[in-house]
């Protein structure tokens, strides 16, 4: 008995099954980030090694003309470029809050609380996930447009709000949370307030911080056109796509524009799943 | 389903009356305020709103007039394109869904197996294309289809290929062009939802299933992991039909909109096209509620065969 437990959950292993795993994912991980190297060679190849036949996987005279041709077009931008880089990380960090904030108060009673209208909120919810957005533009553009609200911040952050994807998922993984811990905690005379964010919120970091890293992925790089039509509210994906746009001798700026992206959720993303580690480990030790 | 019920727990008055159920139940409303008000405005009113458009010849400008169920009719009796779109969509959503939605499980059981170093990088590696969004176009250059493509020039080099292949063009290819970089684009998200649910599982089952004699690390999965992880792998089936059908902007930057002889069209993409380009948007309205409607009935067979709500 106690030999297992020292194991912890390796029990079942053994030491040859465990490299023949890691061999085989290492493998078609690789695959998943080949395209995206090519991308970073792209961006470092000057415009000669570009166009060489036959293209090469690799660079011969790496450069930086490309960022640096990047930066000296947004530099010329009526609007600086500060401006754009500043709308789109406010907007994309506070509606990420407001997001896993929302989704999550929202996913508890629907996962641990009775009550009536319980069965229908939640089957409203998940059915709303497979409406295609394409055809909803235009009524939600009229309510937007009712409430006055075209050409301000609130016309990006209000209809973002309610991340349905997001509540689906906490509530997927509150559902299993222990209810005698609750119970306990509602005989010591804890608020349902305190129970949820002193008792199952701490409990679910992996997945709220998992939450916090498709929130701002899918927040950051979306387009802010239809709601927004003053050049000083805009964001970065849309100034950036438009530089990029310039035909073959911007095809290197292009792919400089790609990587430039992709930085800010790389950084969500390493920040978020080294907490999810650390989360892990504890509750390792705790068990 | 009943096992769940019993779990959940009683805080509500148990009273005769509704008023006095709800009034019982005020915290868990306020809970669920500040995200339903939200919901309801922008999502559920436009979702009416559009399935009300789709009995009407709504065109985005003037005054809808209401025409029954006209434009149900013309979907399947006088449209080819939408049926070609039907039938492309079905090809891609039962390639694409399983594939996605099984390799997701076994990536996320497989790596959640390893020490943090091996973990660590494996999430990257594999959630990558999903951070990278914006740099799909990286494909074009890949199957480009002159001889400065990465793999038309690869192959010919090897001696495979004697004349450059247009993969994006070319129906016979364009297909499975539009599959593979749809799997590399969306297995990691799915992965990333499912290896945090993993890491919600109480650990101490393996060592009381250890006792029990579960002797390997496949039993585990079966008799352990899988059914603990019910609610996660609904919502991961639940998500890949969403994503699933509505396949359509990675066919449309990749092999252009419209495709070749439609090759590559999409439901949602004729529901783009139809709406947005040619302003039909009570006949796009209709196509989106048929969809939606086909996609809660494969959703609730799955709800059925893992036996979730």
């Amino acid at each position: 008995m106690a030999s297992i437990a020292k194991h912890g959950r390796k029990v079942n292993r053994s030491g040859g099954g465990n490299a023949t795993i890691i061999i085989i994912l290492f493998l078609m991980g690789i695959m998943m980030v080949v395209p995206l190297f090519y991308t970073v060679i792209q961006s470092l190849k000057p415009l000669e090694e570009l166009f060489v036949y036959p293209p090469r996987f690799y660079v011969v005279n790496p450069t930086l003309d490309n960022f640096t041709m990047l930066f000296t077009l947004t530099s010329n931008l009526w609007v600086p470029f500060s401006r754009y880089l500043f709308n789109s990380l406010f907007i994309s960090i506070l509606c990420t809050a407001l997001q896993v904030i929302l989704a999550s108060m929202a996913a508890y009673p629907l996962a641990k609380h009775e009550f009536p209208g319980r069965k229908f909120f939640f089957s409203l919810i998940t059915v709303a996930l497979l409406f295609t957005g394409d055809v909803t533009f235009i009524p939600q553009y009229i309510i937007i447009s009712s409430m006055r609200l075209i050409n301000t911040y609130w016309a990006l952050i209000l209809p973002s709000l309610a991340y349905v994807y997001g509540l689906y998922l906490m509530r997927q993984n509150m559902i299993d949370f222990p209810a005698e811990i609750i119970e306990a905690a509602r005989v010591d005379g804890a608020s349902e307030y305190r129970i949820f964010w002193g008792i199952v919120m701490p409990s679910m970091k992996p997945v709220w911080l998992t939450l916090v890293i498709f929130s701002f992925n899918g927040l950051w790089g979306r387009s802010d056109t239809a709601f927004i039509y003053n050049e000083s509210l805009k964001g970065l994906p849309t100034v950036l796509s438009q530089l990029a746009a310039g035909g073959i001798a911007r095809a290197g700026v292009g792919a400089a524009v790609g990587l430039v992206m992709i930085i800010p959720p790389i950084l969500t993303f390493i920040i978020a799943q080294s907490n999810v580690m650390e989360a892990m480990a504890n509750a390792g030790m705790k068990d | 389903m009943k096992k769940q019920n019993a779990e959940v727990q009683e805080n509500v008055y148990k009273g005769p009356n509704l008023g006095q159920k709800i009034w019982a139940s005020r915290s868990s409303y306020l809970f669920l305020a500040p995200f339903l008000l939200a919901f309801v405005i922008f999502t559920v009113i436009p979702i009416l709103a559009s399935m009300v458009l789709s009995f009407t010849d709504f065109n985005s400008v003037s005054v809808p007039n209401f025409i029954g169920v006209e434009n149900y009719i013309r979907m399947f009796l006088d449209d080819d394109i939408f049926m070609i779109s039907v039938k492309n969509t079905l090809v891609f959503a039962f390639i694409t869904g399983p594939v996605a939605y099984l390799s997701a499980i076994i990536i996320a059981w497989l790596v959640n197996e390893l020490g943090r170093t091996a973990r660590t990088l494996l999430t990257i590696m594999f959630y990558a294309p999903s951070l990278a969004g914006s740099a799909i176009f990286i494909w074009t250059y890949i199957f480009s289809g002159d001889a400065y493509g990465l793999l038309n020039s690869t192959l010919m080099s090897l001696g495979i290929l004697d004349d450059p292949i247009n993969w994006l063009i070319n129906e016979n290819y364009n297909k499975t062009v539009v599959i593979i970089v749809q799997l590399w684009l969306s297995l990691g998200s799915g992965f990333l939802a499912l290896i945090a649910g993993l890491q919600t599982v109480n650990t101490s089952m393996y060592e009381a299933g250890a006792i029990d004699g579960i002797r390997n690390r496949f039993q585990e999965l079966w008799f352990l992991t899988l059914p603990s992880i019910k609610p996660q792998l609904m919502f991961g089936a639940v998500m890949q039909i969403a994503s699933s059908f509505s396949l359509g902007s990675v066919a449309a930057s990749l092999t252009g909109f419209p495709s070749t002889n439609y090759s590559t069209h999409t439901v949602v993409l004729h529901i783009t096209d139809t709406g947005s380009t040619k302003m039909e948007m009570g006949y796009a309205c209709a196509m989106a509620t048929v969809l939606f409607l086909f996609m809660i009935l494969l959703r609730n067979v799955i709800a059925l065969l893992l036996n979730q709500d």
